[in-house]
């Protein structure tokens, strides 16, 4: 279907019904990203209010009860509905198919039903704010989620539904690969953030459906009193940490392995230089995919599984570091005698860069036996997620957004803005969770509302910190806000990206292409 | 003392133990380890970076796709120091997880939100644990609720105490002082304020402790014989010249390796044993017939506890 000059995906069709029910991947895309920015709001203010908490020992807002509530809020909001879908549900679902040279996804009416499962999942997750609210943390553990208050299983239930969204997602995604590239592109020809979706996409269909059956397993123990985890019951509450974990470890490359691809198309493209070692990039995706799902014991050494356990897990895990190091070293390596700008995406993935970098460090502290049985469920293992997560996938989401902003939108965000924001949220993340690496060493626990004097002053470090990146997220959601409604007119290829989804219109027409794109060579050609 | 300021080295707590020195021996190793990775590959970045602007819209670069030499290099290299990193792990943990023979055994149980201390000869303390200097001491903990964790920064061990079964962890402080425990596992409102402290005195000071205060009660050990007394004898002998019953031998029991129905084999622990009495068909000794009945519900906790000391003593 050729169109009009100026008719693109946003403007063909208008009204809330033509968004609601689009089959349109970009469209949908739209959907996630609004979904997505308006839970992280959430999932923000939860925070805000935690470090406001923890600016002085002793109950400051909050009673301990409300305080748990508060931060598994914070948890489940940010885990399950922001940084799970960030990457692939958002940037994903609209990337793919324009960088494969195809149409849309391979079933578009799933795509929808995906958001749709992400909603309504989400709607019932805050439900339980009305039920007596949750205070379980993120992770649920047994029995201690037996036992307390009934808004848990609304939580349990909206995860489970939200799983779904997750599950579909990645079969569409596997599926849309296999079929749905364009003629000549073989897999070795396929851009690096599509074979980050697409181990993504594999651990999204084999993992999601495991926490499904144990969010399950724990609402039927609660409901009917069948003994599977309660010891009361004769369950085995480390039997749910299994489970969980099962789930739960996959589900952090699930949150960093598109991060990982994102940054991939952002080095190259601002290097204006070909990828260094493709083939180790795409297949240590692959690896890094398989390995985890057979780590998921080292959040679980003291948890009184067996000690030989324990060292299996320990090994394995230092598997997964090797690949993980391959992929940093080879972005390094690719900007060596590039031609390299700093536009506000590439600071995002150069900021990636020095922040994953100590996230992956203390990540292989945290896998050596020894040293985690001393750091596990204290700061340091609040600031080392925090430094995969949120300085991982987080920066590596703003990044994708400011990079892919003109081919969504067709215009620019403030360059001088994004920037600003992009130095607050930096310099902020590192004095926020920093000094959280202090506070773990020195043995501060993790989930405590209350502490002891000693630990004052590094805590309000930290808060500072987390008001400065409060401050940055919120000058970036303006200055994206801003350049969706009134940002500067872009090219169709402001930052000369060589990928398909540059070659054509920005924004993109509804079926993306209007002649189908034939593929001759690999996806970063800078000769 | 305080055990919570950075007292020790690389911000780590003061360490009062030997295992607690070797902790941080290989954490300063992999803390100097990662700091040099750090500075490599952040380095790398900036000379990259302020090197090679982009000067010009035409600019070139070189069509660079890979180096087979340095990629396998910099997959090796850390993989070696991943796996160096991992067996000394292994080596520390191994002592961490090496109970000594002559440990002081104190049992601890862990609910909403206190800790208590239970010592052989009876005697109970709730907050507060106080243990001889140079002692081996040895916690055998559960829990009455929900999941806890047993973290003593200064002697850099942690373990989950968990209910319905036996999880356990030693140390022998060498210096005297006191120090912090936290509660590690979330377990509720008072999550944070689930706090004990660990005395470490001298040894005269600690027998002086101990004997202070007259026997509340009974001992563990004691309150097991009476219930011997009571349920088990009619099946158990506390020694084989007693006569055959129904079910084995009460005679070192303890540590005694069985051989089940199915051929495999159980070490009788503390596990096994409170096992046997609450779910009693689970695991049957070879050659004896399922016939014990179960004495959940009948027995609390601190019976069970009781009956296993008792079993412990009957050699």
């Amino acid at each position: 279907m050729a169109s009009a000059p100026g008719v693109n995906y946003l403007n063909e069709k208008s009204g809330l019904m033509s968004w609601l029910t689009t089959l349109d991947h970009k469209r949908i895309g739209i959907l996630y990203m609004i979904a997505v920015m308006v839970f992280f709001l959430f999932g923000g203010i939860f925070a805000m209010l935690i470090r406001y908490e923890l600016f002085r020992p002793g109950g400051q807002l909050f009673t301990g009860h409300l305080y748990n509530q508060v931060m598994t809020l914070h948890g489940a909001i940010m885990v399950f509905m922001v940084i799970i879908p960030g990457i692939p549900a958002f940037l994903g679902n609209f990337m793919l198919p324009l960088m494969l040279g195809a149409k849309d996804v391979a079933f578009p009416r799933v795509n929808l039903i995906s958001w749709y499962c992400l909603i309504i999942g989400s709607a019932i997750i805050m439900v339980a704010l009305f039920q007596g609210g949750v205070d379980t943390g993120w992770t649920f553990y047994t029995p201690y989620s037996i036992t307390t208050q009934n808004g848990t299983v609304w939580v349990v239930f909206g995860a489970f539904v939200v799983g779904f969204s997750s599950i579909l997602t990645g079969l569409n995604f596997i599926v849309t690969v296999h079929k749905l590239r364009a003629p000549g592109m073989s897999f070795w020809r396929m851009p690096l953030f599509v074979w980050a979706l697409y181990s993504t996409a594999i651990l999204q269909v084999l993992a999601t459906p495991v926490l499904g059956i144990t969010l399950l397993l724990l609402t039927v123990e609660r409901l009917l009193g069948v003994g599977i985890f309660d010891p009361k019951l004769g369950g085995d509450p480390v039997l749910f940490q299994h489970f969980f974990w099962f789930y739960s470890h996959p589900a952090v490359y699930i949150m960093i392995l598109p991060a990982m691809g994102v940054i991939s198309e952002l080095v190259v493209t601002f290097s204006r230089k070909t990828i260094f070692g493709y083939k180790a990039i795409a297949l240590s995706s692959i690896g890094i995919a398989g390995v985890s799902f057979f780590v998921w014991g080292h959040h679980m050494f003291v948890s009184g599984q067996s000690e030989i356990a324990g060292i299996v897990f320990s090994f394995l895990t230092m598997l997964v570091g090797v690949p993980t190091a391959i992929k940093v070293f080879n972005w390094t390596a690719t900007m060596y005698r590039g031609s390299i700008r700093f536009d506000s995406p590439m600071l995002f993935a150069m900021g990636f860069l020095f922040l994953f970098t100590i996230g992956g460090v203390t990540g292989i502290m945290l896998a050596t036996t020894a040293i985690n049985v001393h750091f596990h469920d204290t700061y340091f293992v609040v600031a080392h997620f925090h430094y995969v997560m949120v300085g991982g996938t987080l920066m590596a989401i703003m990044g994708g957004i400011y990079y892919w902003f003109p081919k969504m939108f067709g215009r620019l965000v403030n360059e001088f803005w994004a920037r600003i924001s992009f130095v607050l949220i930096f310099v902020g993340f590192n004095v926020t969770f920093f000094p959280q690496f202090i506070l773990g060493a020195n043995g501060m626990p993790r989930r405590y509302f209350d502490y002891i004097p000693e630990y004052t002053s590094l805590n309000q470090i930290s808060s500072i910190g987390a008001w400065t990146i409060g401050i940055g997220f919120l000058i970036g959601f303006a200055a994206i806000v801003h350049g969706w409604i009134a940002g500067e007119k872009a090219g169709e290829n402001p930052w000369g990206g060589r990928t398909l989804e540059w070659q054509t219109a920005s924004p993109p027409p509804h079926e993306n292409f209007t002649t189908q794109p034939v593929v001759t060579a690999g996806p970063y050609e800078y000769r | 003392m305080s055990s919570a300021t950075s007292t020790g080295s690389h911000f780590m707590p003061f360490a009062a133990t030997e295992v607690a020195k070797n902790v941080d021996t290989l954490y300063s190793f992999l803390l100097w380890a990662s700091f040099i990775s750090f500075v490599l590959v952040i380095g790398g970045l900036i000379i990259f970076a302020s090197q090679y602007k982009r000067k010009g819209q035409d600019d070139k670069t070189p069509y660079i796709s890979h180096n087979t030499t340095l990629e396998f290099l910099w997959s090796f290299i850390p993989f070696v120091i991943f796996m160096v990193v991992f067996v000394w792990g292994w080596v520390v943990y191994y002592q961490m997880r090496t109970f000594p023979e002559d440990s002081l055994e104190v049992a601890v149980t862990g609910q909403k939100w206190s800790w208590n201390f239970t010592y052989k000869n009876g005697r109970n303390s709730g907050g507060s644990l106080t243990v001889p200097v140079g002692q081996n001491v040895k916690l055998l903990m559960t829990s009455t609720d929900v999941l806890h964790s047993f973290f003593v920064p200064a002697f850099r061990i942690k373990q989950d105490v968990i209910p319905g079964r036996y999880t356990a962890v030693w140390f022998k402080a060498d210096h005297e002082g006191t120090y912090n425990v936290f509660c590690t596992e979330y377990c509720g409102d008072n999550h944070s304020g689930m706090l004990a402290k660990i005395n470490v005195v001298s040894r005269e000071a600690f027998d002086e402790y101990l004997s202070n205060e007259p026997y509340k009660g009974l001992s563990p050990v004691e309150i097991g014989q009476k219930i011997y007394a009571a349920s088990c004898v009619a099946c158990h002998t506390l020694n084989p010249s007693e006569g055959v019953r129904p079910g084995p031998t009460f005679h070192g029991v303890f540590g005694r390796t069985e051989e089940l129905e199915d051929g495999s084999t159980v070490v009788v622990d503390e596990n096994y044993i409170r096992e046997s009495i609450l779910n009693p068909n689970a695991k049957i000794v070879k050659g004896y017939p399922p016939v014990m009945p179960t004495f959940a519900g009948q027995l609390d906790e601190q019976e069970i506890m009781g009956l296993i000391e008792f079993l412990k003593t009957v050699k």
